[in-house]
């Protein structure tokens, strides 16, 4: 969908209309799919109604720990980022990209061409918009685009809501992709007492917006969604320093730091699988018995797989510390080379779903208290040719 | 380098074409080429491919591979493969035997620069089944022989019985190209060099080191000599050029698998400028 | 032309011959193949079933291609019977936790046998049993493993498939949390404060317990390259106790050696710190 960064008009949606919301997306044939309560935490799942939301609750996140708990308001969007992200529906776990028929004169190989399902995202961050356009860069915008995710992307409408709390693994504002929601969506909404500012941010949003039951937004409206925003600024207090950080890093590769965080790296892949960036699969082959029918499902894989670095002769990151080494430094320095953007956009998943409190802003810093020497870079700091 | 990738953005790339094995040439123990055909003659006619780019072959249950095309870039019609029986896949394709059918995608990754190696001096470097990705850069440059100087092929393998091609050396040497060989481990009747590759590199008399370009292809270590020596004999690393492996599953940069540093060795690679990865090739596990 | 002799495997003309052998199990491995059961016809197609006492009293003799090999070595006529087995069989493969690392039975390892057996049985001069429950791999070299208590149906047809195509089988080696996570599971350590093992827990069960609020127990063993000792000092540090810790770890896969040796290390500190000790 058309997402420009202009903001082209702004409303007062009344609370009890977020429904109205959802019913006029749903009736325009989308799937909506936004926060709900489910084992433990605010996930992203099909809802139907705003009844499905988890009014008045909150998460309370730290390295290694996740815990829902009750508001003293009934807010809707009162929580920050939860296990899930919203690449399990543009980049699916699991997709058949191909397919195998044997035949009297051979093969039959064929690639799926069903539409997949049009997704309305109801509560979309400002670290999940950029995320979103780190995959982008990633999947749309190479030499090669991948089908799967270009279908789901391209019939997508993102209403976004800006962050009006933070938690303590929050550090977008390091990463400089938000709280604000500037751009990349279709609908953007900030909670407010008794509603929401609403802001279309494309002709399709514009769309939407107009057949909804909105109020002019006044003043007072504007300057309550101002101070809800700007407290989640405030309660942001993790940092990473991204300057110079890519250098940094690829000066680091033979840096104790990784074996130290090896000793705690449970090289599980937890962290990225919740990372809304890592796009790493593998293909396998799934077949009758005969063998004659055959799919190949893409599923997520992880860099923090041994089999993942597979050749004939052997693994080529055999151990811990240079898995943990490669996802860091592909996320914050290689990235930048690949698509030229950082692969992290600071929504702290990775610090709070570590079982063992790893937390990258700390790697970071630990490494940037003690660099190696730079005059001898163990990997190309220069630009390519 | 030539990446094919700009004109790719509109095809599917997970669709693989249906193919066949149309020869099977045995060459030396546990290798063999494998010459495939489209089955059909649309797709055929629109394949092109340039001399150090790979394509992947797919067998349906069984997996997918990697594997450099090791013909002639200007016969297409037919795409030989020199493949080692080394797992599932291969062990598979084995079996298949000539009229089986499998999938072809590709192909990809980047090639050998020979349109910017034209007037000079070029050195060629295999170890064991690395020559079969320079093959087509032979091809190409003894298609196009008065466009180069001095041509030499220095190929190592660990015994006799492991060199390649070796029924084609003789036409080689008559259209130009210096073809020495040399073996690790010496077997009866052979008369010829015994040693690493490097040392046929440093025996060999460049008339001219700064205007001689070198490309390398066989295992990480062998290129690693090489590229020491060739810049002993003070060839500039901007015309050192290495054929890089990895793990390959998508083979156009979206799977992840064959990160090396920053490179896609896919889409990237597999053919890069030595200056473009030196600084990572010294990284132990990267 | 013919094709090159080093490079072609003998064309599969014949049905291949499996085998199933019991050792010390509960037969649920075994089950697990008769439980194929929208498979079970094809499969008895395209394999010969030589030698399965679970299914079938009719047996023929060795040698078999594929042997299927459920339970661990306890007594001394089964440590000379699984001679006899890798002898007939070209390619062994261990299904389950029993045969792959000892199973359950190894608890034993840590305890008094002849004890058990004065507890167990009115006549303990008449059962003859080793002091140790150990893994088939232990006595004979194994050609693959299905890890599992029970092993899973899927993995057991990628075995099967694999045979019947002569290529070799792949199962998964990553850990448990991957399932978890592709299947939309929240992690239940995290959000609930569940100790569990699907960090150092190879995959295979598609991460069924986590689904139910429970913390993987590590029925299928150590994944590749488990990092046992930081999860345990992390569940030590969070509230867990080496009561719930041990027990977890020495369970079904209590001696394979990544869970045996974690196991033995929480041993030992829970030991110094109950005498006051420095852990």
């Amino acid at each position: 969908m058309d997402c420009g960064t202009e903001v082209r008009r702004t409303e007062f949606l009344p609370t009890d209309q977020l429904s109205t919301l959802i019913a006029t997306l749903r009736a325009d044939g989308f799937r909506t799919i936004g926060p709900t309560i489910d084992q433990g935490a605010i996930i992203y799942d099909e809802i139907e109604s705003a009844d499905e939301l988890p009014r008045g609750w909150t998460d309370r996140q730290e390295a290694g720990k996740y815990r829902l708990e009750k508001r003293d308001d009934d807010a809707y969007f009162g929580y920050v980022v939860g296990p899930h992200s919203w690449k399990r529906f543009l980049f699916p776990p699991s997709a058949v990209v191909a397919t195998a028929d044997r035949g009297d004169a051979g093969w039959d190989l064929r690639t799926p061409d069903h539409e997949p399902p049009r997704y309305a995202f109801l509560g979309v961050r400002a670290c999940e918009i950029a995320a979103m356009k780190v995959q982008d860069r990633v999947f749309l915008e190479g030499p090669y685009v991948d089908p799967i995710y270009k279908k789901r992307r391209d019939a997508a409408f993102i209403v976004a809501v800006n962050c009006t709390q933070a938690a303590s693994t929050c550090f977008c504002t390091s990463m400089q992709t938000g709280p604000r929601c500037k751009g990349g969506f279709d609908l953007a909404l900030t909670e407010i007492d008794g509603g929401f500012i609403i802001e279309s941010g494309s002709a399709a949003g514009d769309d939407v917006l107009q057949r909804l039951p909105t109020a002019p937004a006044d003043e007072t409206a504007f300057a309550r969604a101002e101070s809800a925003r700007q407290q989640a600024v405030d309660q942001i207090t993790k940092t990473m320093d991204a300057e110079g950080l890519r250098d940094l890093l690829l000066q680091n590769l033979d840096h104790p730091r990784w074996d130290e965080v090896a000793t705690r790296c449970l090289s599980c892949t937890n962290c990225t699988m919740v990372c809304p960036t890592c796009f790493c699969s593998s293909v396998s082959e799934v077949s009758d018995l005969t063998g004659d029918h055959v799919e190949r499902h893409r599923q997520w894989d992880s860099c923090f797989n041994i089999d993942f670095s597979y050749m004939n002769g052997g693994v080529v990151r055999n151990g811990i510390r240079s898995r943990y080494r490669q996802w860091l430094t592909h996320k914050l320095a290689s990235w930048h080379d690949q698509f030229d953007t950082s692969g992290c956009v600071g929504c702290g998943r990775c610090i709070t779903w570590c079982p063992v409190e790893i937390d990258l802003t700390e790697e970071v810093a630990a490494i940037r208290r003690s660099p190696g020497d730079p005059s001898r870079p163990a990997a190309d700091t220069e630009s390519k040719p | 380098m030539t990446n094919m990738a700009a004109a790719c953005s509109t095809i599917d790339p997970w669709l693989a074409h249906r193919a066949t094995v149309d020869r099977m040439t045995a060459e030396t123990p546990g290798v063999a080429t494998y010459d495939l055909v489209f089955a059909d003659t649309e797709i055929a006619g629109r394949y092109s491919f340039l001399p150090g780019q790979f394509n992947m072959l797919y067998l349906p249950g069984v997996g997918e591979i990697a594997i450099s095309i090791s013909g002639d870039p200007a016969e297409s019609s037919r795409l030989p493969h020199t493949i080692r029986v080394a797992g599932n896949v291969t062990r598979e394709l084995a079996r298949l035997g000539e009229g089986g059918s499998l999938g072809l995608r590709g192909p990809f990754g980047s090639s050998w620069p020979l349109d910017d190696c034209r007037k000079k001096d070029i050195i060629l470097v295999a170890g064991g089944i690395g020559l079969a990705p320079l093959r087509p850069a032979i091809y190409g440059l003894l298609h196009d022989r008065d466009q180069f100087g001095q041509l030499t092929l220095l190929y190592g393998s660990r015994t006799p019985a492991g060199l390649l091609y070796t029924q084609e050396y003789d036409h080689w040497r008559s259209q130009g190209l210096d073809v020495q060989t040399t073996v690790d481990r010496v077997t009866d009747g052979w008369n010829g060099n015994v040693g690493v590759v490097t040392t046929l590199l440093e025996r060999l008399v460049l008339p001219q080191p700064e205007n001689t370009a070198l490309f390398t292809c066989g295992p990480e270590v062998m290129m690693w000599y090489t590229i020491q020596s060739a810049r002993e004999c003070g060839i500039p690393e901007r015309n050192l050029f290495v054929s890089l492996e990895r793990n390959m599953n998508c083979a156009v940069g979206l799977c992840g698998h064959c990160q090396f540093g920053p490179e896609f060795i896919c889409k990237d690679g597999p053919v890069f400028r030595y200056d473009r990865v030196a600084s990572i090739l010294k990284v132990h596990d990267l | 032309m013919n094709p090159p002799i080093q490079q072609t495997l003998p064309p599969i003309a014949r049905k291949q011959r499996l085998a199933v052998f019991k050792f010390a199990s509960c037969d649920g491995c075994q089950l697990s193949l008769l439980d194929c059961e929208d498979e079970l016809l094809a499969v008895a197609e395209a394999v010969e079933i030589a030698y399965f006492l679970e299914a079938s009293s009719h047996f023929e003799p060795g040698p078999y291609d594929v042997a299927l090999v459920e339970g661990s070595i306890t007594t001394p006529h089964d440590a000379e019977r699984i001679q006899e087995v890798r002898r007939q069989s070209r390619f062994l493969v261990t299904i389950g936790a029993c045969a792959t690392s000892g199973g359950i039975q190894s608890l034993k390892n840590w305890a008094d046998h002849q004890e058990f057996l004065r507890c167990v049985y009115a006549r303990p001069e008449y059962i003859s049993t080793l002091n140790d429950s150990t893994a088939i791999a232990d006595h004979v070299t194994v050609d693959f493993e299905l890890r599992g208590c029970p092993i899973n149906r899927h993995q057991l047809l990628e075995v099967l498939k694999s045979l019947i195509s002569g290529r070799r089988p792949r199962t998964p080696t990553h850990s448990v949390c991957l399932d978890c996570k592709r299947r939309g599971t929240v992690c239940v350590e995290v959000a609930q404060g569940i100790p569990c093992l699907g960090p150092i827990t190879q995959t295979g069960c598609g991460a069924i317990c986590p689904s139910y609020d429970r913390g993987c127990y590590g029925c299928y063993g150590p994944a590749a390259q488990p990092n046992c000792d930081s999860l345990t000092s992390q569940y030590l540090n969070t509230g867990s106790t080496h009561e719930t810790l041990i027990p977890l770890l020495h369970n079904f896969n209590a001696d394979s050696p990544p869970f045996r040796d974690a196991g033995n290390r929480l041993r030992q500190s829970a030991v110094l710190d109950s005498s006051g000790g420095r852990p």
